[in-house]
């Protein structure tokens, strides 16, 4: 996780309550709405997605894992992905 | 082999002069580029093949879990649906046409994803029910949902002729939009795919 710093996005996904594959299936299908150069933050609650995304980032040309941040939200943790669309 | 006459003609053409060292030098280019266009037909593309065998509800929710994660990581998937996982692309069941033991065969035999048991505590679909509920608990997709979800990011779903044939399934009691193939379109696809699955 990197430091918390308040990351600008321009659209945002809710996968709370998703499990496995769906946050990054939200993703892909959200990442198709953008311009290059425009943020994406996905908002998950499924503990695995963190290493998915890495994962995923790892093999994928039109897009990079800017940050993932860990937060509590009543009583649950929330993991946010923000992804910059490149191309 | 094949190497060892490259660099002896590379230095043949090193030593050349004039019109005919240039032509020589084409004819080397145009080796090269079929050589590298015949490579770049055998380098893996991103690409997942899969055969779903199985007719599981466990084992067929693994495939599409994998299906849609990797359509959506920006893969081209191809699922191919043979023997019992056949159930899986079935929307419904007919008996004319089919032969005494095709009958009893489909009797026997789910008519879609929703009469699909479990591989193992099944107990005459007790288990593939109990199975449905703790996962609508914990927020996991249907199978049916993940099916839907695999046909809107563009998976291919492909049916084995051979099997459908055996069993007596007829074209009409498989989903819109299922292709027919056979082992060579299986290979066409997981030959040039990074990933390839029998499940």
């Amino acid at each position: 996780m990197s430091d918390q710093v308040e990351i600008q996005f321009d659209l945002e996904v809710d996968a709370r309550g998703l499990s496995c594959p769906m946050p990054v299936v939200k993703a892909r299908q959200a990442l198709k709405e953008l311009e290059p150069g425009q943020v994406l933050r996905v908002v998950a609650t499924d503990r695995g997605s963190i290493k998915d995304f890495q994962g995923w980032a790892q093999s994928a040309s039109d897009f990079e894992l800017l940050a993932q941040h860990e937060v509590e939200e009543e009583g649950r943790k929330l993991y946010l992905h923000y992804l910059r669309k490149t191309a | 082999m094949k190497e060892n006459q490259m660099e002896k003609s590379v230095g043949e053409a090193g030593t050349a002069n004039g019109a005919g060292g240039a032509s020589e030098l084409a004819e080397r280019i145009k080796k090269l580029e079929q050589r590298v266009e015949e490579l770049s037909r055998r380098v893996p593309e991103d690409k997942v093949a899969m055969v779903v065998f199985s007719g599981d509800l466990d084992r067929v929710l693994a495939a599409f879990v994998i299906a849609t994660g990797a359509a959506a990581m920006g893969m081209e998937v191809t699922m191919f649906f043979t023997f019992w996982g056949l159930s899986a692309i079935r929307k419904g069941k007919k008996l004319a046409g089919k032969n005494f033991m095709q009958k009893m065969m489909a009797l026997m035999s789910p008519a879609s994803t929703r009469g699909l048991g479990v591989s193992k505590l099944n107990f005459f679909g007790m288990g593939a029910k109990m199975l449905r509920a703790m996962m609508k608990k914990q927020g996991v997709s249907s199978l049916e949902e993940l099916m839907e979800l695999a046909r809107e990011l563009g998976v291919r779903f492909v049916s084995c002729d051979m099997s459908q044939q055996v069993m007596g399934i007829s074209d009409g009691e498989l989903m819109e939009g299922v292709e027919f193939g056979g082992v060579g379109t299986f290979l066409g696809e997981a030959l040039r795919a990074r990933t390839a699955l029998f499940i």
